[in-house]
This record gives C-alpha cells, structure tokens and sequence, in this order.
C-alpha cells in the first residue's frame, strides 16, 4: 500500500449563506498518485480541494469541523503557517488564470514571494517548469512577451508550470482542461503522468471519461458526501455503490 | 389605429431625440460664446501682455500666469492629497473591509462627494486655515496648501468610487491565483490587484483632476485670491488665486465688452481646454483598457 499523504478525517463544511458543502468526509489521499474526485455539480469536489490548501479562508465559511492532516500535520490549526502551506499545495484552477505580468514574470512571481532573488536560480526554475508541461519549445523565444497573448491551452500549461516552479508536494487541479481543445488537454494529462512520480496530485475532472482515463484512485461525490472511494480500476469497472453505477453509465448527472 | 395615437407616435419621439441633441446643442453654444467674447483677447492684448508675471487687471497688467499656476498649484497639491487616500480607501473597500464595513463606507463617501462645496469652504475658513496659520507658524493660514488639503477632501470621493469599481471589476481569479502562489494579501494587493485595475485606477485620477481643477467656491474662500506667480516650492504656503476664482470674483464688476472682460473669457477658454484635455486623456484610457478587455475575452 503506498504512503497517505494526506488524511481527511470528519471535514464539513458549512458556507455563510447556509449551504452545506461537505458533510463528514473520511479520505486518504496517496503519495505519487493521481486521485480523482469526481460527480455531479454542488458535490462539493471543488469545496474540499480549496480547504486543502485553506483557499477557503478567503471565503464566507460559517463552520468547518474536522481535520486534514498532511504529511501528519493539522493544517485546519489556526497555528498554520497557510503561505508555506500554499506553496508546498498548489493549486491549479478551471480557468486559466495568467497574472498580468510576462510569460517569465508569472514563472518567476511565486519563487520571488518566497525570497528567491538569484537570477540563475530563477532562470533555471522557468525553463525546467515548462519543459515539464512540454510548453519550453513553443515559448521559449518570447518568455518576456505578455503571458495573455498564448492561447487558452497554452495558459493553463503556464499555470501549471507557475505551480510546478515552486516546487509543491501536492498539486490541486480543479477541472483543468474544461476550456481546452482535445490535444492540449492530452498534452496536461500526459504531464501529470510524468508528475505524478514526484509528487500528489488530485485532480477534479472535467468529465467521467476524463476521470476513468486518469484516475489511479477516485472518489464520488454526490451532494457533499463521499458515495464510494476505490482505485479508479476497481470504481470505473464494477462500482459497489448503485449511485456510483447509474452515475457513470449516465442514468443521472 | 385612431389619430390620437397616431400623433403620439410622431411627436413623442421626436420630442425625445430633441431633448438628447440639445445635450450637444448647448455645449456647442457654450463653446461659441466662450470663444466669441474670449478670443478678441488676442488681438486686443498683445501675447506679451498676457504673459506678464502680474495680474492686475484696474492698471492693465493682464499676466494670466499666475492665475494658471496658481490652478496647477492647488490641483498638483490637491492630488498628492487625493491619490493616496481615495485609492487607499478604494483598496480597503474592495479588498479587505469586511462585507458590513463597506457597505456602510460606499454610501457614506458617496455622500462626501455630494456635499456643497461652500460648506467644505466654510470649514476651510473657521478650523482649517487658523490652524494651519499657528500649526505652522504662517503669517496667513489662507494658502495653496488650504485650498489643496480642502480639494483633496473633495476630489477623494470621485477617486474613491471609480478606483473601488475598476479594483471591483478584476477577476477574483487573479487574487486565488495569487494566493495559492503563497502570496499575502498585500503582496496580492500591490503586485497583482492594483497592476490590473491600473487603467481604471488611472481614470479615477484622471477625473479626480478634473473635479479639482474646476472647483471654484472652496478654493476662492480659503486660497487668499492673491495672484502671485508661484515658482518656488514653497509657494505652497503662500496665497495664490485660481483661475476659476478669478472668474467668480471679478466677472460680476467688470463692464461688459472692456479689455478686462475679454480676458476674463479667455481664462474660461484655457479652463475649457485643460479640462477637456484631462478628460480626453481619461477617456483614452478607458477607451484602450475596453480594447485590451475585448482582447482577452475574444
């Protein structure tokens, strides 16, 4: 059995304006796999990835009960250092979201938050994150060009190289390929294959096939309640769950 | 269909577009008027006369430099004022006030800015100017750097509401993208938020210069109105007078088609263009930030 990474231990979650998003979640998320969590929309899929890098403070939350422990450690505390925490859990979101600074600036923007001023350093730190998202070769004569003017595959690449620079334990990825064509949501897939050696990623997919194609382990969720949690070879092929079964053969969602 | 409504049907529309040209009408009329009984002031006053250092209208001496500077004074000082605090108060409005804090400071300043200016003259003349006088040890507490604290105070509102939209109008993705970089709020604030509201921001100034630099009561109550050429730093703290507040002042007792009075329109037309200036560069602004926005959504 390979190492948890993470542990989810009795999270709910309740959002300001009443809605309750999460309701007593138990999961273990494993080191160097690719988890999906997946279902219909309002599962709270989305709800749970943004705890986990605590993207949620930043949000109305009326009451958040339970604990994520990473690596063992409570990062619910209040105690928690969260910038250090972002940085060793990054996130990748549904829309490209490039900042508006260069093609280099939003490479460089996170090592530079985190105090890293040598150019060398730096330098080397754009080239390996997109060589790793297979981006270098169609960027790399114009790193100091706006980042807006890519395409929008090409932007969601460059946020995941951004995330990738910094040089996260666990990467989040809520739906990224939704907006992308066919092939660059290939090209994203095949990186996080190749990422997934160093690092934990969890992933909110943009479709069932999505999930089936990638999932090392998945988790179904439906209406804030983890339905079923099994390696994904096991769920997608002979769900235990009724729901899980109608839910990938399409009789709802 | 029976006539009546046929006759509605052709004059109510008519009347409507007739209400929306006059809009145009009467500034095109204004313009015409201004330059009809300004520009004569060009062949009866010699261009050198109307860069004399003096303004001294009774022994002819018609240096309109001191009134411009004295206007470009008051609005570089009301802007200094301004800038940091209205898009300050814009920053903690949109970005870190809690939800019922703003919504008590939004109608609140919009409030401020709808305050006659005569009462912030009023204030000027009673707490700000004697205090500025003592506080500073001034022979008179009646100066620029009054007239330039009290147009700040009047400019802040106009800068706060435009920059609080333009800073609203940013993509929350931005912020999240910042922050799940392991950027603080500030660092989110400074180098994302702001860069990216930044022609929105611009505009708020933009319009903040506008308001100051045709705001006429309050600076004509707490300047001093006396038209001397300010050319050193520390013109501040002497009194200087606006161009608006010698129009105010001096339209009413000067006799209608004098050389004096000629003049006095020709001030107007210089106001006339500086304002149109500031607002065609506010409006380039808005109008490339548009095409910029188009960009990225197509």
């Amino acid at each position: 059995m390979p190492m948890v990474k993470i542990s989810i231990q009795a999270l709910s979650l309740q959002y300001a304006d009443g809605t309750e998003s999460l309701r007593g979640i138990n999961l273990d998320i494993h080191a160097n796999a690719i988890t999906v969590l997946f279902g219909p929309a309002g599962g709270g899929k989305s709800s749970l990835l943004r705890c986990l890098n605590r993207l949620n403070d930043l949000t109305e939350v009326r009451t958040l009960a339970g604990r994520i422990l990473v690596d063992g450690q409570d990062i619910l505390d209040p105690k928690t250092d969260v910038i250090a925490l972002r940085r060793k859990v990054g996130m990748v979101f549904a829309r490209p979201v490039v900042l508006p600074f260069s093609i280099r600036g939003n490479l460089t923007y996170g090592l530079e938050l985190a105090g890293e001023r040598r150019k060398s350093r730096l330098d080397e730190a754009v080239e390996t994150s997109l060589r790793q998202v297979a981006l270098w070769d169609e960027v790399k004569d114009r790193l100091d060009d706006p980042a807006i003017a890519l395409s929008g595959g090409q932007q969601q690449r460059l946020c995941l190289a951004r995330v990738l620079a910094l040089r996260p334990e666990v990467i989040l990825l809520d739906e990224p390929t939704s907006g992308l064509d066919p092939i660059s949501t290939g090209k994203v897939e095949a990186s996080l294959q190749e990422l997934k050696r160093n690092h934990t990623i969890i992933l909110v997919p943009h479709s069932i096939q999505q999930a089936a194609r990638v999932a090392d382990y998945a988790a179904f969720f439906l209406q804030g309640e983890l339905i079923e949690y099994a390696p994904g070879a096991d769920l997608f092929t002979a769900p235990r769950d009724k729901r899980t079964g109608d839910y990938i053969t399409g009789r709802f969602g | 269909m029976n006539s009546k409504q046929n006759w509605q049907e052709f004059f109510i529309p008519r009347l409507i577009k007739a209400c929306g040209y006059s809009a145009i009408v009467f500034v095109a009329l204004i313009f015409f008027f201004l330059l009809r009984e300004g520009l004569p002031t060009l062949v009866e006053v010699p261009l050198k006369a109307l860069l004399d250092p003096r303004w001294y209208p009774i022994e002819e001496h018609f240096g309109i430099l001191p009134l411009i500077s004295g206007s470009l004074l008051v609005t570089v000082g009301a802007m200094l004022v301004a800038m940091p605090f209205g898009i300050g108060t814009a920053v903690f409005i949109s970005e870190i006030a809690p939800r019922w804090v703003r919504e008590i400071l939004k109608p609140l300043i919009e409030l401020l800015g709808g305050l006659p200016s005569v009462m912030l003259g009023f204030l000027g003349i009673l707490v700000l100017a004697p205090f500025l006088r003592v506080f500073l040890n001034l022979p008179t507490g009646l100066t620029a750097l009054a007239g330039s604290l009290l147009l700040g105070a009047i400019a802040v509102p106009t800068v706060v509401s435009i920059a609080e939209d333009a800073l609203d109008a940013v993509p929350r993705g931005y912020r999240e993208g910042a922050w799940a970089l392991g950027a603080t709020k500030w660092q989110t604030i400074w180098r994302v938020t702001l860069p990216a509201a930044k022609s929105g921001v611009l505009t708020a100034v933009m319009l903040g210069i506008g308001r100051s630099i045709g705001e006429t009561m309050t600076v004509m109550m707490v300047t001093g109105n006396a038209p001397v050429l300010a050319v050193k730093l520390n013109s501040i703290f002497s009194p200087v007078r606006t161009m608006t507040a010698t129009i105010a002042a001096e339209m009413g007792e000067v006799a209608s088609g004098s050389v004096h009075y000629r003049v006095l329109f020709f001030i107007g037309i210089v106001l006339f263009l500086i304002s149109l200036i500031v607002n065609i560069s506010a409006s380039a602004v808005i109008f490339r930030s548009k095409k910029r926005a188009e960009r990225i959504l197509s």
